[in-house]
């Protein structure tokens, strides 16, 4: 046998093991727990801001840490950071390149990060006089999908070139790079205790790593197409996944497998985004299909929809405070609910 | 710098011992029962229900995104 064929055996004969420990500790399903459970109240919320100020698809959110301010991305070339509470625009920072992906908060609300297909993450101070760029993170092969800021010195990056990145801002070079993954990484999430993230990608896993020493601890599977949606719960033990393949999948990381499903047969567009509420209970998931389902994550079950943007929903976020959520759609509007 | 790997010179062989590497490290993992893990998720759950403002709602009169009427709003 050649040695491709040799290592191929023993990759599948160790797969194989790892179902068959999955298996075995499966002993039983959040379906049967959760059938005891009070179902969630049919929820109903209200639009009650539309931010208007992007000219074109918005492509990423995320709130402040202070859960008033946010920043918006759109390929109309602008990151918009907002007062949500008033609906104005507090800052506006222009693009060197107009196809950004995605955009961040820092923790501290002093820097935001974008990037997108110029396979670059370009980090803005927006606390001095008018926003200034302070390091362009130039070393992903692949496009700029997601990052998330850890300090005012470390972010993550998820990229199109099939790795994720932690780079030091203070020299814009990288610290860690996390290679496994064999699709685009689209999406990551950081553990509530920072010592772990877990991203999403076009190979349909979704993968946690150690921050610290870039190794891979854990790989989930079960989609079968591109995750590109993912949160952790502020427990830190489980996760939730959304992907084109129509369905959103908990994955508890004690476990090491799905634990839940949220798929409807009627349903044929793919996640693009997922947010959580405060407790957990209700997850908030951006469909190719202009709408946005609200899905109770014990019971599984669909027990509202958020519908108003004429286009997809391409981005959602809740604030650390929980009091609302918010919808970023290709339409150019954001939508503040609650 | 901890997990730096040039992919361009990787070849096949290479990769498919990335990925048997990788599963030896994660077919070690001691892993719970799912019983456990869905109970325990289940109570931290249903123990911030009664907080979250999204199942819950909200007054009218403490909620910060409701519309502000009257006055006068400088962009």
């Amino acid at each position: 046998m050649g040695e491709m064929d040799t290592l191929k055996k023993e990759a599948d004969g160790l797969k194989a093991q790892i179902e068959a420990g999955r298996k075995a500790v499966n002993d039983t399903t959040m379906a049967t727990l959760a059938s005891g459970v009070a179902a969630a109240p049919r929820v109903q919320l209200k639009n009650r801001k539309t931010l208007k100020g992007h000219l074109a698809k918005i492509y990423g959110l995320h709130w402040s840490a202070d859960n008033r301010h946010m920043v918006s991305a759109s390929q109309d070339g602008k990151l918009l950071i907002w007062d949500t509470y008033t609906g104005n625009k507090v800052y506006a920072v222009p693009l060197k390149s107009s196809w950004v992906m995605s955009c961040s908060m820092a923790p501290s609300g002093n820097l935001v990060a974008s990037g997108g297909l110029d396979n670059m993450c370009t980090i803005a101070n927006i606390k001095g006089a008018s926003p200034k760029t302070l390091r362009e993170l130039d070393a992903h092969e692949g496009y700029l999908s997601h990052s998330r800021f850890l300090n005012d010195s470390e972010i993550l990056t998820a990229s199109g070139d099939t790795t994720c990145c932690l780079w030091d801002l203070e020299t814009g070079k990288q610290k860690v790079i996390y290679k496994s993954h064999v699709g685009d990484c689209m999406c990551l999430a950081v553990s509530p205790d920072q010592n772990t993230f877990i991203s999403g990608a076009c190979d349909s896993s979704a993968k946690l790593w150690d921050i610290r020493d870039g190794g891979c601890k854990q790989t989930f599977i079960g989609h079968t197409s591109d995750i590109n949606a993912i949160a952790f719960y502020p427990s830190g033990t489980a996760v939730i996944t959304g992907s084109d393949d129509c369905t959103l999948k908990m994955y508890d990381l004690r476990a090491d497998q799905e634990v839940n499903g949220y798929q409807d047969a009627a349903l044929n567009a793919g996640v693009t985004s997922v947010s959580l509420s405060s407790s957990g209970r209700l997850i908030f998931a951006g469909y190719d299909n202009f709408n946005c389902n609200i899905w109770d994550s014990l019971k599984a079950e669909k027990v509202g929809v958020l519908s108003g943007h004429d286009n997809r929903v391409s981005c959602i976020g809740v604030p650390d405070d929980g009091l609302g959520v918010c919808t970023g759609s290709w339409d150019s509007f954001l939508k503040i609910w609650n | 710098m901890p997990g730096v790997i040039n992919m361009d010179e990787l070849t096949d062989v290479d990769k498919a011992k990335m990925e048997r590497d990788q599963k030896k490290i994660e077919v070690k993992l001691e892993r719970w029962l799912t019983s456990k893990c869905c109970t325990e998720f289940m109570e931290a759950v249903q123990a911030g229900v009664e907080d979250d403002t999204l199942v819950k709602g909200i007054a009218e009169d403490k909620n910060p995104f409701k519309e502000l009427k009257g006055g006068c709003v400088v962009c």
